[in-house]
């Protein structure tokens, strides 16, 4: 082999390399500079008073933002009990119960939903439920971000059964048991952490949108009762406050920022947690 | 022989001897219990069997040998209808299960009378007792200590309860491959069923642990009829009073064991016998 030839290999593989870790550096750095960034901007702005407080009224300092916090959870609530059973009996049947036709086409068509903006997903539930109960309503806001649930809980629930062995199924066959008890007994047993890992991430995932919610939940300086009032959400708040013209606003909007960060970190740790629990429990207790 | 006698002393406990003796005294025109007549089976448009016919005796072990790929697995599972999974699989020609046809019956029904036991030990991730149980569970509505008293019977049958009954309720993949081979057979005894299917139920398991599940076998067939699939014809000439050979979808020979190994009236059979094919 050539000198030459030999010092250019060297040459592309150093280019190569700096290159692959300049992209992870990149990928990481940003993590950290937004959280350090909303440390800086926004730690200073939460108080006690943050999360009991309602929001003071215009031209007044201090305040909080603890009806947007239950808002927000309100409506996380309401997404996870609407999608996360439709999507999963869906993964189920993709993975367990369809022919050929019919799940490539249900795959095929949540995929799309998945793609759909989220901005569009909100005037649909605009139109679906917000026009005609003439009001903005958390119910509406919920139904959005259920929509979002749907197609990243049916996947999950599918790739994870999918990934349980053959094998089990035949051995509950074989032992007399009917599909859907099979189904039942075994196979969703067997993956039900991984797919409750994956549904937690996509929860997670939706928490922080916030154009489904601007035309469906709304906004709302006071506590919004039941279901079918205006709401505030943390993402909404956010948007609102940054926005605004008044130094105080900004600060609670970077505050807010950091909460619902914080929120969705801890949602994904939990996640991991179970991942890493189920683990535990298969190399012996 | 020199390895039975061996686990014998390692922990083949409270077994009765290999009823050798027994057989003897046994008359040799058996009722079968399965009775196979000109079974064609097709994968699509391949056909994996070619008018197979035999009669599996009752309480007898059966050995099924023959090359990989020769369709023994595949019969082994047309007789539970396991095959029924795979799509375009279909058999044709009669099945008689004590004279009612397997094809006709309710598959459920079926494979409550038809256990089988895999080639790769497959417990369910759920604990030593719960696997055991759940056959029971699927198929009987049992009183707590019913249920106890029916998994301690089966892992007793399959030589397994003095090994696990501290640990019935941790999980069953803390288990050692052979342990877990013979759970799966535990499991399959507790809904006692009248055939055991085993499809190659030692091909992954030590020399002391395949001669375990062989002894077991010895006890079980006094209550059960044995149809096994071995790549190993030491262990079909071991275990099994007659057996079946296999060459590309056809049965080449059927006979006791005795007379397959020693004078076998076909040469294909001598061939694959003697090891002069492969």
């Amino acid at each position: 082999m050539s000198r030459a030839f030999h010092l250019y290999r060297k040459g592309v593989n150093v280019v190569m390399f700096s290159l692959a870790g300049l992209c992870a550096f990149t990928t990481v750095s940003v993590l950290f500079y937004i959280l350090g960034f909303l440390v800086w901007k926004g730690a200073g702005a939460i108080n006690w008073d943050f999360f009991t407080q309602l929001p003071k009224p215009v031209g007044e300092a201090g305040g909080g933002m603890a009806n947007a916090i239950v808002g927000s959870f309100k409506l996380v609530v309401l997404a996870t009990a609407i999608g996360v059973p439709v999507g999963f009996v869906t993964g189920v049947y993709l993975a367990e119960f369809g022919g050929r036709r019919y799940p490539a086409l249900i795959r095929y068509i949540a995929d799309l939903l998945n793609g759909v903006p989220s901005i569009v997903i909100g005037i649909f539930a605009y139109a679906l439920v917000v026009v005609p109960m003439r009001r903005f309503s958390t119910l509406a806001g919920g139904l959005a971000l259920s929509l979002m649930i749907i197609p990243v809980t049916i996947r999950t629930t599918e790739q994870f059964l999918r990934a349980v062995p053959d094998s089990l199924r035949e051995a509950a066959l074989a032992l007399g048991a009917s599909k859907w008890r099979m189904v039942a007994t075994v196979v969703i047993p067997a993956s039900l952490h991984a797919v409750l890992t994956g549904t937690l991430l996509g929860v997670a995932r939706v928490a922080g949108e916030t154009a489904p919610l601007l035309f469906t939940s709304f906004n709302n300086r006071f506590w919004s009762t039941g279901w079918d009032q205006p709401t505030a959400s943390l993402p909404v708040m956010i948007f609102t406050y940054a926005i605004a013209p008044y130094e105080d606003w900004h600060r609670q909007a970077w505050a807010a920022g950091l909460v619902l960060l914080m929120a969705m970190l801890a949602l994904n740790v939990t996640a991991h947690r179970i991942l890493s629990m189920k683990m535990a429990r298969r190399s012996g207790r | 022989m020199i390895i039975r006698a061996n686990t014998k002393i390692e922990g083949g406990a409270g077994l009765p001897p290999p009823p050798e003796a027994m057989m003897a005294s046994r008359p040799t025109g058996l009722a079968p219990k399965v009775e196979v007549s000109r079974l064609n089976f097709f994968y699509g448009a391949q056909q994996a069997l070619f008018d197979v016919s035999l009669k599996i005796p009752d309480r007898r072990v059966t050995a099924l040998i023959g090359p990989s790929g020769c369709g023994k697995s595949t019969f082994l599972r047309t007789l539970n209808r396991m095959y029924e999974a795979v799509r375009h699989a279909r058999a044709e020609g009669e099945l008689l299960l004590d004279g009612e046809n397997i094809l006709d019956m309710d598959v459920v029904q079926l494979r409550r009378r038809v256990g089988m036991v895999f080639q790769k030990s497959n417990p369910f991730p759920k604990s030593i007792f719960d696997n055991v149980a759940y056959g029971l569970r699927v198929n009987h509505r049992m009183g707590k200590g019913e249920l106890a008293d029916a998994v301690e019977k089966s892992l007793r049958r399959a030589a397994l309860w003095e090994e696990v009954k501290d640990v019935l309720h941790g999980p069953a993949w803390a288990l050692s491959g052979g342990q877990q081979q013979r759970l799966c057979i535990a499991r399959a005894l507790a809904v006692n069923p009248e055939v055991l299917l085993l499809d190659e139920p030692c091909s992954a398991l030590d020399p002391i642990a395949t001669a375990k599940i062989e002894d077991l076998l010895f006890t079980l067939k006094d209550n059960c009829t044995i149809v096994i699939v071995t790549h190993n014809m030491q262990q079909a000439a071991r275990v099994a009073e007659y057996t079946g050979f296999f060459l590309l979808g056809k049965l080449v020979e059927f006979d006791q064991t005795e007379v397959i190994f020693t004078r076998p009236s076909v040469k294909e059979t001598e061939d694959y016998i003697t090891g002069r094919f492969g």
